[in-house]
């Protein structure tokens, strides 16, 4: 077991360094640089625009840029944001916790209705329940979510007026971040109703975000029933005249989850892009946000080291979902 | 996406001999009544796709600078001139969602081709080299795979401008890596297999080996997979359109078409509804056929998701 | 459907409850459109960040007034111009007090060194300060400043001396810009010894009439109204909050819930229903700006004269102000907005005539489905809400005089590049006035010096370039309006552009905001602003 954990370890240094690479070759593939994006309109002085490529580093051969900045990896730094010259890692630790939760609100929401909704279908398999599940599931996989998004808005905000447009918390309450998770530091501060209203401002993003996974886990949990549902020691208990609603919770539930969370950590991929549509619908100060604005104002440091949080985030919800599969099935263990 | 596929490929068996494998398959998706619904949907968009400026009745950039917002017919104010109203500088709805049609299929075939090929392509040689060509390869995916899929579209679609054809290569470049992987995981099942050993003992050259012998038994994965990434280029283009980076106005990409709709929402509700909704229907029967078709390929996942 | 379901759950639990609080008393909401970059003036360009650090946190020598485009006295009390134009003596006001916050207490009162630390930060690579944290102050270079400013000196304490190259007439104006704010040298040099320095952009200490709170990026900026500033009539709440939000329609919709007070830059399109609620004041300014259509006279085909009057004349722009600017815009005819002083009312637009544009087209020997490109930018613009739309309604009039124009639009830093490097046919763009002289327009835009700047056309004409620079080293504004009525005239003879409109400036707010007027240079001020 530990000599596949260094294995799959030792396959993450060419990926992490290709990563590195990539965003570094990518963001200064893209046309325009960080000085004339600021100046917009306006004359770029050329003997100014010379002094700030000095000063940001940018005027060093391109080897060298990797080099230094490779480096400065190594040393732990992430180095500072050229729009507001504040750290990477401060501005990113300021955002993450939103977009955190947000994912997690997302996936609560998906994994209590999807397990739910696929287990009642599986249990009635070919009822017009099964039927209406496996039908709104895929239109649910189906579903341009910024297109969802917008029409929620128009629905419960505008019209209904029943949870707020954006945002994560009313304003009026100054709640000093913590944590991060507007969650946990409403119920810290003192300010009453806080946590309720910043409920009220994750459930509509939690609900766009989530329908996609939504989907998947339904049509997982369902198939991975059915599947279970017909092996011998389901039959064995049923035999034994367990009741059923034991016989699915303790037995088949637990075996059919093990597909199901191997989903979940595929989804922390999709749930990433997803989040950046969500977050720009519902003016959701996360990171999705942050990137792509920093990538239209070419703040290399933020897009480099911005990219390559996620994707280390990414690498390691896979990684750990690989060594979980290992464990629960020994099978993978020595393949390759 | 990547499960699916990667659940069907562990699955997959060496075709056996049918009197008529088309016939089966035609049965096997027919009896798959959504599929069938899917299938009738796209032969329907495909037909406006390819007739389009025969079928919508309108140029779709032609404006008609006094209908500006006209409602769909059914509505008050809404004339039958204009079944589905008109948009913000009164270019008629129904055509533009009709020529909408035209490049929603062309962006999704154009880039299943353009990644099916090249996947296919390098999942081969990885299959096939497992030691020299395929590690540099699978990490290469796997750098590609660790980035969020619609973050390094933008990013690619910055560096070559936004346009129709960048759209296309940005999302042919992302879902690139699922190709690549599925295909290397169906020949590396493959190549253990008694057929392979037994045209290798009778003189097979690779190249034989790679593109007779075995990658027709590895297509029934493949195919399905096209399927699932036709929609999600769909979805990726008109994702892009949104974020004002896609094919650019006038043309009635669906995406873009929603992206400038967007400040009417409180006033104009056609606007903003009509092209999300021929987004998601049409997503939605390609999904639908992709079941069906998975079920008939590839009998044994039924029931999987 | 399960959501559905949920949501009414929810609802019966009382989670869900219709709008929040009522906003407390003295805290006035703002629902601002970005997070601004930094709060130390002298490195940002745009509006947002200014709105964010100079309006609120700062003061500069000398301020526009409340709605105006006139400089008028704020940190200085008065000035003195000398004979030949080039020394300007700045008198200090006395008794104004820097912030007191927790993270800096001054020990003494504005006065001269302030403002020589601030203006020799500016201007000198070696100051120990710029060393330490090292900043480019692009305005102030664009501006000319730094190659104009001969001296900064301090006379006596509550005196400053400021020496030019050559004579600017508009020298006060452009030090009420907002990238002139005073910074505290005080706290400058506390910092410098911590080996802080940098931390002057993210915890400023001014002299303004809001003292810096907090910042969370992409969600709220905190300010307490300064209860020690000079003018303290003028601070009229205790709070005064930045709700940021990027989306226009969500900032509509935040306004109508409640949420915020006021806000900035509504789409035309939501204007309707803003005009129609009842608790909600919707004042209006015509825009001190210009969208306009810039011709590359360098490219053929329009080098030719008579191609730039064809396509002129052959825009409708009357449909282009109906469907783009829903009606929020002026028709445009001059290189200037009306409300610039020494604009020439007399200038005419040419009839809209596409008869007429077909002949001279002919005329100038261009053949029927000739193609040229026709530059978008991809963002909304205060002068332009929506390039695209726009540039689609071009194309639709220009086919109908047989030019083809492909619409071209590249990601906004690079759509700025290349059309300084002038790879456009034709392009829109457009300005904002920085700071109330009509250099700033016809200099600045159509002049020769900026060729490889902000003059997209291109166009360099020596006739229209004596006046412009004439007008600019004259003090006596009389003389300079009859120079710039001359540019006028010129600009409109030779077409290198085309005016669309002046957008017209819309701020929503609810009606409980007492005493906010509308910048003409869109600048969102909150000094003197109270609530009910």
């Amino acid at each position: 077991m530990l000599s596949f954990i260094a294995r799959r370890l030792a396959l993450l240094i060419p990926t992490f360094f290709g990563i590195t690479l990539l965003t570094f070759a990518l963001i200064r593939l893209i046309p325009g640089d960080p000085v004339e994006v600021m100046m917009g309109e306006r004359r770029v002085d050329p003997e100014l625009h010379a002094q700030a490529m000095e000063r940001l580093g940018l005027n060093k051969p391109l080897y060298q840029q990797y080099f230094d900045y490779i480096g400065q990896l190594a040393s732990g730094n992430l180095g500072e944001s050229l729009r507001t010259r504040t750290s990477v890692w401060n501005e990113f630790t300021t955002l993450f916790p939103a977009t955190l939760e947000l994912a997690f609100g997302a996936l609560i929401f998906a994994g209590t209705f999807g397990l739910l909704a696929g287990m009642i279908a599986a249990l009635k398999r070919g009822s017009l329940f099964d039927h209406g599940v496996m039908g709104i599931s895929l239109t649910g996989y189906s579903m341009p979510i910024f297109w969802w998004g917008l029409i929620l808005i128009m629905l419960f905000s505008v019209n209904l007026g029943w949870t707020p447009v954006s945002g994560r918390l009313d304003l009026l309450y100054d709640v000093p971040p913590v944590t991060g998770f507007m969650l946990i530091d409403t119920l810290l501060s003192e300010e009453e109703g806080a946590f309720l209203d910043a409920l009220r401002h994750l459930i509509l993003p939690a609900i766009v975000l989530g329908t996609i996974p939504l989907a998947v886990i339904a049509r997982m949990t369902r198939s991975a029933m059915l599947e279970v549902l017909r092996e011998d020691y389901v039959r064995t208990a049923r035999a034994k005249g367990l009741s059923p609603t034991r016989v699915v919770v303790v037995h088949a539930l637990r075996n059919a989850l093990i597909p199901v969370i191997t989903v979940f950590g595929l989804q922390v991929g999709t749930l990433l892009a997803g989040a950046v549509l969500t977050e720009t619908i519902f003016a959701w100060p996360g990171i999705g946000k942050w990137l792509i604005e920093s990538i239209g104002a070419r703040d290399y440091p933020v897009v480099q080291n911005g990219i390559l949080l996620v994707a280390c985030l990414v690498i390691l919800v896979n990684f750990t979902v690989d060594i979980l599969y290992g464990l629960i099935n020994p099978r993978i263990r020595h393949q390759r | 996406m990547t499960t699916k596929a990667s659940l069907s490929t562990t699955a997959s068996e060496p075709t056996l001999y049918y009197p008529s494998p088309l016939r089966e398959f035609w049965t096997a998706f027919s009896r798959n009544k959504g599929a069938l619904a899917g299938f009738l949907y796209m032969l329907v968009l495909a037909f406006c796709a390819l007739f389009a400026p025969w079928v919508a009745p309108f140029d779709p950039s032609e404006q008609f600078r006094d209908n500006l917002l006209t409602p769909p017919a059914w509505l008050e104010g809404g004339t039958t001139q204009f079944l589905l109203g008109t948009d913000e500088v009164g270019r008629d709805m129904l055509s533009r969602l009709i020529h909408g049609a035209r490049l929603s299929l062309l962006i999704g075939l154009a880039s299943v081709v353009f990644s099916l090929i090249p996947g296919i392509l390098l999942g081969l040689l990885a299959g096939f080299s497992p030691t020299r060509l395929g590690p540099p390869i699978m990490r290469m995916m796997d750098v590609m795979l660790a980035l969020p899929s619609l973050l390094l579209a933008v990013a690619i679609v910055a560096i070559l401008g936004p346009g129709l054809i960048n759209t296309i290569f940005a999302i042919a470049i992302v879902s690139l890596p699922s190709y690549v992987r599925l295909t290397r995981a169906a020949v590396m099942t493959e190549l253990n297999r008694d057929y392979v050993t037994a045209s290798r003992i009778a003189g097979a050259g690779t190249l034989r080996l790679m593109f007779i012998s075995v990658l027709p038994n590895c297509m029934a994965p493949l195919i399905v997979q096209a399927t699932l990434s036709f929609s999600s280029a769909i979805l990726d283009a008109a994702a892009l359109g949104f974020l004002g980076l896609g094919v650019q106005p006038p043309t009635p990409e669906w995406g873009t078409m929603l992206a400038s709709a967007r400040d009417y929402i409180e006033r104009a509700w056609w606007v903003v509804s009509l092209p999300g909704l021929a987004i998601l229907l049409s997503v939605l029967a390609i999904n639908l056929m992709g079941d069906g078709l998975r079920d008939a390929l590839d009998p044994r996942l039924k029931n999987a998701a | 459907m399960r959501k559905t379901a949920l949501i009414t759950a929810l609802l019966a639990t009382g989670l869900i409850t219709a709008s929040p609080l009522a906003s407390a008393a003295g805290t006035l909401v703002y629902c601002s459109e970005g997070s601004p970059a930094g709060f130390d003036p002298g490195q940002y360009t745009t509006g947002t960040d200014f709105d964010a650090n100079s309006e609120t946190i700062f003061n500069r020598l000398a301020e526009f007034e409340k709605g105006g485009t006139k400089a008028q006295p704020s940190l200085a009390t008065s000035w003195d111009i000398s004979e030949d134009g080039k020394t300007y003596t700045f008198h200090l006001r006395e008794g104004v007090k820097f912030h007191t916050t927790d993270y800096f207490t001054p020990t003494r009162d504005f006065n001269a060194d302030d403002v020589v630390f601030t203006f020799q930060r500016m201007l000198d690579k070696d100051l120990p300060f710029r060393k330490a944290y090292p900043t480019e102050f692009p305005y102030f270079t664009d501006m000319g400043l730094d190659a104009n400013i001969a001296k900064v000196e301090k006379v006596d304490d509550k005196t400053v001396r400021f020496v030019l190259n050559e004579v600017d007439a508009a020298f006060v104006q452009n030090l009420a810009m907002n990238f002139a704010a005073i910074h505290s040298a005080e706290y400058a040099d506390t910092l410098l010894k911590n080996g802080k320095a940098a931390e002057i952009n993210q915890k400023p200490i001014g002299t303004g009439p809001f003292v810096f709170s907090r910042y969370q990026k992409d969600a709220v900026i905190r300010f307490k109204g300064n209860p020690n500033y000079w003018d303290p009539d003028k601070v009229k709440v205790d709070n005064l909050l930045f709700s940021i939000n990027t989306d226009a329609s969500v900032r509509i919709q935040k306004l109508k819930a409640g949420e915020c007070d006021i806000t900035l830059n509504p789409r035309p399109a939501d204007l309707k229903s803003l005009q129609a609620d009842s608790k909600l004041n919707v004042p209006t300014q015509p825009g001190y700006n210009l969208g306009y259509i810039a011709y590359n006279v360098t490219r053929p085909p329009f080098d030719k004269l008579e191609v730039r009057q064809a396509l002129d004349m052959a825009i409708n722009k009357d449909a282009i102000i109906d469907a783009v600017y829903q009606g929020a815009g002026q028709k445009a005819v001059n290189g200037m907005p009306p409300t610039q002083w020494s604009y020439d009312k007399g200038i005419t637009d040419a009839p809209y005539d596409p008869a007429k544009a077909r002949e001279l087209l002919q005329k100038a020997g261009i053949k029927e489905g000739t193609e040229i490109t026709l530059w978008a930018m991809p963002v909304q613009r205060p002068y332009n809400p929506n390039a695209r739309l726009m540039a689609e309604m071009l194309q639709n009039d220009w086919s109908k005089v047989g030019i083809k124009a492909r619409i071209v639009s590249y990601e906004w830093g690079e759509y700025i590049k290349r059309a300084h490097n002038g790879e456009h046919d034709a392009m829109l763009i457009g300005w904002t006035g920085d700071n109330g002289d009509p250099d700033n327009w016809l200099g600045t835009l159509y002049g020769c010096a900026a060729v490889d700047g902000n003059n997209f056309s291109k166009w360099c004409d020596k006739e229209y370039d004596d006046l412009v620079v004439a007008a600019k080293r004259t003090t006596d504004q009389a003389e300079r309006t009859a120079f710039y009525e001359k540019a006028q005239a010129v600009l409109k003879r030779e077409v290198p552009i085309t005016p669309i409109a002046h957008s017209t400036v819309y701020q929503p707010m609810s009606k409980t905001v007492q005493g906010f007027q509308i910048s003409p240079f869109g600048r969102n001020s909150f000094i003197g602003v109270g609530k009910d």
